[in-house]
């Protein structure tokens, strides 16, 4: 019996501390995923302005919470960021349509190659980065309010008698459930309407399409549409899952790519597979199993040392690896996307 | 009058002419087909009635209307199908789905061209869910000849149809073209494969070096012993 509590405790352990962070964080990667392999797959380019457009999204949503708190608004139990979630993701979708119209435009007339494009697309980061720390500063923003949890570590041991808590926190349950629903919005919109199929139709044969008669700059727009919503709603959801400080927005940036490359580059069911393999390899690599393995040995055997793999300062080292064996092993990514 | 013609059509990718002054034309419910050496001009001069490059002088007509200053998307919605050589099809996407992007410019109901279409290409019925990129060369070629045909277009325009499929698929593809063209629609083709296609061809046309050599029907360019001897090998 006592056997049995002990195996519960570690799994409880493990749930707390690996399944449910990395669910949450490998849904907040996923759909920074699906934007990079959006862009990726449509307008041919690595867009590594995308970690700050999400900073500047969700930049723009901290701003109009404050305003509406200030103005007594709230949502109850839930944070009031997703009643401002809106207008972030209009102003987003505005800056990238001006992007587009003032940087990209020009080299896609000049049918510039790929790689032009990635460094212009460096150049619209420092931008937007730029803009970001101008407008709110460099600081951690911290912006959820509401209630924090929908399960306390404290109520679940009185509950269930263990030694072991399991919390979740509210924006974790958020996370999860908005993106199970934008992702099923995304794909029937994809696969079910006539501009999403346009969509994937320009992204498989771009000459056949403007044969079919589609419309490329209509395609174009919807593409930054799209992308300004996935960047928006992820953006907000890691802001108020962990804290807005937007220099994490910018190494978010290899995490995405690596996860949009790792399921399959230009293959949106890829770019989710993508990140929740980044999301549990660097929280499975980076935790420490000590206690876990307390519970389940005999005492005898009771392990010294943390038992962490790798220190989470090098959990981007993570992303690397992963990156680096995929291009090696299978350059298409799991699930077959294009080659870089 | 021709539905589509280019009239004296002079003009290349930038650099040199590679089409000098040659004129090429299509009716209604009839095959014209377009052969010639290799550097012939033969797909340039169908890329240039579909838009695709510009000409320095010369002109392109669609039922009487002056269209050379048109884009190719312009052109398409005027009724001019286009199937390319290479890349004809979107692999990731299922039979259904390019039969719909074929339609794609049309508002109405697609279904019964759909039915038309699952009846002039059996297999494609068959296969419709599946994605395109899966299918064989053959059934490739016909996916591609059925999205042109989507948009009910009343000029249908192949580059080289045939091109590396097999004789007894070449023949299926052909009879299909003739049944097409007994719907009215104006078809015009340039093959490598000449003596084949000039005998279903109501007209052909003979290019050389950008140049029309010999304009006549089908069967006379068949008969016709230079014709045999410099271009069908004897």
């Amino acid at each position: 019996m006592e056997i049995l509590t002990d195996v519960i405790n570690a799994v409880v352990l493990l749930l707390n501390f690996v399944i449910v962070p990395a669910l949450s964080y490998g849904s907040q990667l996923a759909l920074g995923a699906l934007g990079v392999t959006l862009v990726f797959g449509i307008l041919r380019f690595a867009n590594f302005a995308h970690g700050d457009t999400m900073a500047f999204g969700t930049m723009i949503t901290i701003l109009a919470t404050w305003w509406l708190q200030s103005k007594g608004v709230s949502l109850g139990p839930l944070p009031t960021a997703l009643l401002a979630l809106p207008v972030g993701i209009l102003m987003t979708i505005l800056i990238l349509v001006i992007t587009d119209k003032a940087v990209y435009r020009y080299y896609r007339r000049h049918k510039a190659v790929p790689v032009t494009f990635m460094i212009a697309s460096m150049g619209v980061m420092f931008m937007m980065n730029g803009i970001v720390r101008f407008v709110i500063g460099p600081n951690d923003q911290r912006f959820l309010d509401g209630e924090r949890f929908i399960i306390r570590a404290r109520d679940f041991k009185a509950a269930t008698g263990l030694s072991e808590g399991l919390s979740i926190k509210v924006s974790q349950g958020l996370t999860v459930v908005i993106v199970i629903l934008l992702v099923i919005a995304l794909f029937w919109f994809l696969q079910k309407t006539r501009t999403g199929k346009a969509m994937r139709a320009f992204s498989d044969n771009e000459d056949l399409a403007l044969l079919s008669g589609v419309d490329p700059d209509r395609v174009v727009l919807v593409t930054w549409i799209i992308t300004g919503i996935l960047a928006t709603i992820a953006g907000t959801l890691y802001g108020l899952d962990k804290s807005f400080k937007p220099f994490t927005y910018l190494q978010l940036l290899l995490p995405m790519f690596a996860a949009a490359i790792v399921g399959g580059i230009g293959n949106p069911v890829g770019a989710i597979v993508g990140g929740y393999v980044i999301a549990f390899s660097e929280v499975v690599v980076t935790y420490a199993y000590k206690k876990v393995f307390i519970y389940l040995l005999p005492q005898s055997l009771e392990p010294d040392s943390l038992l962490q793999l790798l220190s989470t300062d090098y959990k981007f080292a993570v992303s690397f690896l992963l990156l680096v064996l995929v291009l090696l092993v299978r350059p298409t990514g799991i699930l077959r996307g294009k080659v870089l | 009058m021709s539905v589509l013609i280019g009239e004296n059509m002079v003009g290349g990718y930038g650099g040199a002419d590679i089409l000098r002054g040659c004129t090429v034309a299509v009716d209604e419910g009839e095959i014209a087909v377009i052969v010639g050496p290799n550097g012939a001009g033969k797909s340039t001069a169908m890329k240039a009635l579909l838009g695709m490059i510009e000409l320095n002088s010369g002109s392109v007509r669609f039922r009487g209307k002056e269209i050379s200053a048109l884009t190719p998307q312009a052109r398409i919605a005027l009724g001019i199908a286009f199937v390319p050589q290479n890349n004809n099809v979107f692999t990731n996407m299922t039979v259904f789905e390019n039969l719909e992007m074929g339609a794609f410019l049309r508002e109405d109901d697609i279904s019964e061209t759909v039915d038309q279409i699952y009846q002039l290409f059996p297999i494609l019925a068959e296969k419709r869910n599946q994605l395109a990129g899966e299918l064989s060369g053959g059934q490739r070629q016909q996916v591609a000849v059925a999205r042109a045909l989507m948009s009910q277009p009343s000029v249908l325009m192949l580059d080289e149809p045939t091109a590396g499929v097999s004789p007894i698929v070449m023949d299926e593809l052909f009879d299909r073209i003739l049944e097409v063209r007994q719907a009215g629609v104006a078809i015009l083709m340039v093959e490598q494969n000449a003596r084949q296609a000039l005998s279903i061809a109501d007209k052909g046309y003979v290019l050389v070096v950008g140049e029309n050599r010999h304009t006549d029907s089908g069967r006379a360019l068949l008969a016709n012993p230079e014709v045999r001897r410099s271009f069908l090998g004897g």
